[in-house]
């Protein structure tokens, strides 16, 4: 059975129509990701599967009693807040001193229970925030833009822990990203939003699809082509690609400035 | 033991004590939220309250907590209709004021305990106002308790909230109802222009020395308690106005807290 169904889903923001008529259903143990230009309505979706947004249209279901581990796209925590590591992975529902070990090793975040959150840097805190999900020993894990704000190493290496993850514990993963390279390789089902869905299917389908190129063909020439460049060769030298004319990222070190 | 609730002292004491413990951690709320103004608006409509209390000769506590809820609410609702929230919430702040001001001078022959209601009269608290004051404060911290870990949660993020099957529109409404208590408490002690101090600034002081929500409401409660009583008895020694004087020497706990803070952190710095 499915662990969300969504049926003829609509929903309005402001007298917009962000999302409209999307039928989706998500199977435990798969990992799906969405893909779609900003304002394509990608948050819109998971904020509606956990329930922060009411659809105007349509229908969500959720499996009786599902766990959702949720990870949001940003998380500002106040200043004034103080907030270690340890006491926050006990938000909402305490855990055991083991247990929170256990996520943070997991989540590859091993030896930062003590610290306060406001100290870590883009990567630990995406990880740290990863932990928590993780706690909730989710059936469904959800990922919104998880690698924002982190360097490419950075990103490929948070999506080597999910893969990891989804091992281990068997969970679906629905995730949100930008870096089309790096999370088409590792989909077994892509879904191209653009206020609708335009198209799915396994990557290799998707990323030959017409309405595709036609919201990516041109904007990110560079990431498509190292798509494909990956997947022309399955040898390992990821972070040693040649860049296309239209691709700016940089390999630069860690950021810190996610949390802030 | 009963006559100690007779002298006005004790009396003051505890009612002084009560509120604190329960606006520090509920303040702390209001921090971490920035809610600074919203605790400031439903004070200041409640002077709205005392005048319909006085006006229909019902309970000024009854009164306050009614009017209070009402502002709570409307903000809450109107938050996201389109204005920035200091916008909407100094609009409503001062115009309820406003009006409360003028809805007081309607009322013949009570003008004088005008100045009781704005800054409070904690010398005059009777045996039936410290049961309510504690009262009041019990119910709070109880609130605050129970919901604790879904406060924080929704605080720290509603959409971490809604996934953990948590409503944070639900725990605003029960912050909302928590604050619309202390500030029908708190008048009789503070007043309605100093009640917002008495939740900011105890927990403002209380940030530097603590790693854990938990230990900075904690720290929080002291401090208010200690501001409290530290004030009581200042005013007492140099006669001045009650309510005033712990604000102040909470203002002066906050200052040396934070220069504290600074001095350690610069130490730090090498």
């Amino acid at each position: 059975m499915s662990l969300v169904n969504l049926k003829g889903l609509s929903v309005r923001y402001g007298g917009n129509t962000v999302l409209s008529d999307v039928n989706l259903s998500i199977e435990p143990g798969e990992i799906v990701t969405v893909v779609g230009p900003n304002g394509s309505g990608k948050s819109t979706l998971l904020r509606s599967i956990i329930g922060a947004l009411r659809p105007s249209r349509g229908d969500v279901s959720r499996a009786p009693g599902l766990r959702i581990g949720y990870v949001p796209q940003k998380l500002h925590i106040d200043p004034t807040l103080p907030l270690t590591v340890r006491r926050f992975l006990s938000l909402p529902v305490r855990v055991s001193d083991a247990r929170a070990q256990d996520a943070l090793q997991q989540a590859g975040a091993g030896p930062l229970a003590g610290r306060q959150m406001s100290d870590l840097s883009g990567g630990q805190f995406q990880r740290v925030l990863l932990a928590r999900a993780l706690l909730s020993d989710p059936q469904l894990l959800i990922l919104d833009e998880a690698t924002q704000g982190l360097d490419q190493p950075g990103s490929a290496a948070f999506y080597q822990q999910i893969a990891t993850v989804r091992a281990e514990l068997g969970c679906a993963v629905l995730m949100v990203s930008h870096e089309l390279h790096v999370v088409m390789a590792a989909s077994d089902r892509v879904i191209c939003l653009n206020g609708h869905i335009c198209c799915e299917g396994e990557p290799e389908h998707v990323a030959s699809a017409p309405e595709y190129r036609a919201l990516f063909g041109t904007g990110t020439q560079g990431a498509l082509a190292l798509y494909r460049h990956e997947h022309n060769h399955s040898h390992d030298h990821a972070h040693n690609h040649n860049h296309g004319p239209d691709c700016d990222h940089s390999h630069g070190d860690a950021k810190k400035d996610i949390a802030s | 033991m009963m006559e100690l609730f007779d002298s006005f002292l004790v009396r003051a004491a505890l009612a002084g004590v009560g509120v604190a413990l329960a606006a520090a951690p509920l303040g702390c709320f209001v921090v971490w939220r920035r809610m600074a103004y919203f605790g400031d608006a439903t004070a200041h409509a409640s002077i709205l309250g005392v005048a319909l209390a006085l006006a229909f000769d019902t309970s000024v506590f009854a009164g306050v907590l009614v009017t209070s809820l009402v502002m709570a609410t409307t903000v809450s609702t109107l938050s996201n209709r389109g204005y920035a929230m200091d916008t909407l919430l100094g609009v409503l702040a001062h115009s309820s004021l406003a009006f409360g001001l003028v809805a007081v001078s309607f009322l013949q022959g009570i003008r004088i305990d005008l100045m009781a209601y704005l800054f409070g009269d904690i010398l005059a608290v009777g045996r039936m106002d410290l049961a309510v004051i504690w009262g009041g404060a019990a119910l709070v911290l109880l609130l605050l308790w129970a919901r604790w870990s879904a406060l924080l949660t929704a605080t720290l993020n509603p959409d971490l909230a809604y996934a953990a099957g948590i409503d944070p529109k639900r725990e605003q409404m029960v912050l909302t109802i928590a604050l619309a208590l202390v500030v029908a408490v708190a008048i009789k002690v503070v007043g309605v222009l100093l009640i917002a101090a008495l939740l900011l600034i105890p927990a403002a002081t209380a940030r530097p020395f603590a790693n854990t929500p938990e230990r900075m409401a904690l720290i929080a409660a002291l401090i208010g308690a200690l501001s409290a009583l530290g004030g009581l008895q200042l005013a007492f020694t140099f006669d001045t106005p009650t309510g005033p004087t712990i604000v102040c020497l909470a203002a002066v706990l906050f200052a040396a807290s934070s220069l504290g803070d600074l001095l350690r952190r610069n130490a730090l710095r090498g």
